[in-house]
């Protein structure tokens, strides 16, 4: 939008000579690709040729030290048919992604309206509830949780103080992985920011116009707040659904690095890394992440196609 | 007078909402509050007692942690971590910042589909990269040093501060760049003397974000750094992963406390750039 604003000089065409004009551009072109070397040679080396040899090894048997095998199909058809752990820790992830990523957006939303209207005070409860965001990734949290969630632990105490005995979140299969979910949710603090700078977005004539008819809070929040927010919800969805498939610290961290209690924290990264990394099967580490990468693809391309039915974007109105 | 009551019915629902805040924020910090407190408690104290606060102020715990693990020092272990932090930031704000200067501000062949690429790559999950660039910085001698960590830095393979770059970039003032360009500035010198100065705000997010990602970082250390000398920080409290005896757990929070601290005090001190850098890398654009 910035760039339309603002008038290309480049444009304009004045009558200078066809060789005149063609050779400085080409110079330029050329700058543009010494800038832009290093990307260039990163994302030649370091993605999409790794993304090819990672589609080929995961047609084969290696273990990095014997040269790689070809297998065919055998380790897709393995992971789908003769390994029930790889199975768990699909349900796993899929159960943690529906339950912490839902969860957090839903906490998130509501403490950006809650700070919305705030007058004094916003810019620190904006910092201070952001903060969780930054240091939840860290390993240093993830033992904190799991100390917390542990048999005797804080959550333990107080759930047993009010004659809810649970033994540990920690030691007990389904509710370890619900601990592990509560540190995701924690982290609500980056979603609600990108909310909060949304909802300042939305003009308050909106909500004038609204209150004239007769509109109650509710009202209001359901028929604006939410259709002018939905690109911004849109964009936290996509990229915490995302990222939720890749945890690992945590469930590292809570399982104590193998998946449990009973495989109930094995999440299809920490599988992956167990196969490829402990146990040597590289191959069939690559085919799980062509997996990985293809589910990601699968439920993106699902969100963006759901998305036109609810996604509402101001300045497409007359579409 | 009059006007009393009706101030204190207006004021209600804030103060009702500030506790909630309040309320919400104590729950949340008291993980952060248990951690401080739990690396001052004698052995006997760090699971049984109830209380939050420790007897005695025991400072057993760190000097057991300074001490380190398998014969490594926490210094060490902190300069390792800083060193691979340092060299992430070193990186990726020089290279983001030059691929983004060309994506925001150049013309050349390619530049939407590759855009559009560069984009794409923010989504694409770590794994699917993962195996091969290991066999790469394997056969290249480089597992068990800090290569793995910071060399991708500095082929810009960090796309969301390309893009974050990027939003900065077409946000500034073109006159600027052609001011620059008659006084006979040419596309480099532009983007010394006068893009980069202007995008210090943009930089000083990816630097405070890569520092703090790097710092927080297991995975790719978990799989690069074998070597107890080579350790981080993060790799240090690994080992406390397995072995969770009662009587690890206070230096494990100690050596936690230190894990911690750069990354508070970073956000301490720089809170505004990532508050308004996380704001602007979804709503802008």
């Amino acid at each position: 939008m910035d760039r339309a604003a603002v008038p290309l000089p480049r444009q304009r065409t004045a009558p200078t000579g066809q060789a005149r004009k063609r050779r400085p551009k080409r110079e330029r072109e050329g700058a543009a690709w010494v800038f832009l070397s290093p990307w260039v040679l990163g994302a030649a080396v370091l993605t999409l040729l790794p993304m090819a040899v990672s589609l080929y090894l995961s047609f084969t048997d290696y273990d990095l030290f014997d040269p790689p095998s070809w297998v065919g199909l055998r380790n897709y058809t393995q992971m789908f048919t003769e390994d029930p752990r790889l199975l768990r820790s699909v349900l796993n992830t899929l159960l943690y992604v529906v339950v912490a990523v839902p969860l957090q957006l839903a906490l998130a939303l509501a403490v950006a309206v809650a700070l919305k209207s705030m007058k004094r005070g916003k810019g620190f409860y904006r910092s201070a509830f952001y903060a969780p965001s930054l240091l939840g990734a860290s390993m240093s949290i993830a033992l904190v949780w799991r100390a917390l969630f542990n048999d005797g632990g804080t959550v333990d105490n107080l759930l047993g103080s009010l004659g809810i005995h649970t033994g540990g979140w920690v030691n007990r299969p389904g509710w370890a992985l619900l601990s592990v979910a509560l540190l995701t949710v924690w982290q609500f603090g980056a979603p609600m920011v990108i909310f909060l700078a949304g909802l300042q977005q939305i003009p308050k004539e909106l909500y004038e116009a609204a209150s004239v008819d007769g509109a109650g809070r509710w009202r209001q929040f359901l028929s604006i707040t939410l259709p002018m927010l939905s690109p911004v919800l849109f964009f936290n969805l996509v990229l915490q659904t995302i990222q939720a498939f890749q945890v690992f610290t945590p469930a590292f961290a809570v399982s104590g690095g193998r998946g449990g209690p009973a495989d109930s924290t094995l999440f299809y990264t920490l599988y992956l890394y167990d196969r490829g990394f402990t146990a040597s099967h590289m191959g069939y580490a690559s085919a799980m992440a062509w997996v990985l990468l293809i589910a990601i693809a699968i439920v993106t391309a699902v969100l963006f196609r759901t998305s036109r039915s609810w996604v509402f974007y101001a300045n497409e109105e007359g579409r | 007078m009059t006007f009393a009551p009706a101030v204190v019915r207006a004021n209600r629902p804030r103060i009702a909402l500030h506790i909630a805040c309040l309320l919400v924020l104590l729950v949340m910090l008291y993980p952060l509050g248990w951690l401080v407190a739990t690396s001052f408690k004698p052995a006997d104290e760090v699971l049984a007692s109830l209380a939050l606060l420790p007897s005695r102020l025991a400072t057993e715990n760190y000097t057991t942690a300074a001490a380190g693990i398998q014969g490594v020092s926490l210094l060490k272990l902190f300069g390792n971590s800083l060193t691979i932090s340092i060299g992430a930031v070193l990186g990726n704000v020089l290279s983001c910042s030059l691929a983004a200067y060309a994506f925001a501000r150049l013309r050349f062949r390619m530049r939407g589909p590759l855009f559009a690429f560069m984009i794409a790559t923010i989504m694409l999950p770590h794994h699917a990269v993962l195996i091969p660039q290991y066999i790469v910085f394997n056969q290249l001698g480089m597992v068990n040093t800090f290569w793995p960590m910071v060399l991708p830095k500095f082929l810009a393979t960090d796309a969301f501060f390309v893009f974050l770059i990027v939003q900065f970039m077409r946000g500034l003032p073109r006159e600027l760049e052609e001011a620059a360009k008659i006084d006979g500035c040419g596309p480099f010198r532009t983007f010394a003397r006068v893009v980069l100065p202007l995008t210090r705000p943009a930089l000083i997010t990816t630097a405070i974000f890569t520092f703090i990602w790097a710092w927080n970082d297991f995975f790719t250390q978990l799989i690069y750094l074998f070597e107890p000398g080579k350790y981080t920080l993060t790799l240090a409290l690994r080992t406390f992963v397995d072995t969770s005896s009662q009587s690890a757990y206070g230096p494990m929070f100690a050596m936690s406390v230190f894990a911690l601290l750069p990354i508070v005090l970073f956000f301490l001190a720089f809170q505004r750039f990532l508050v308004e850098g996380m704001a602007n890398s979804g709503v802008k654009g």
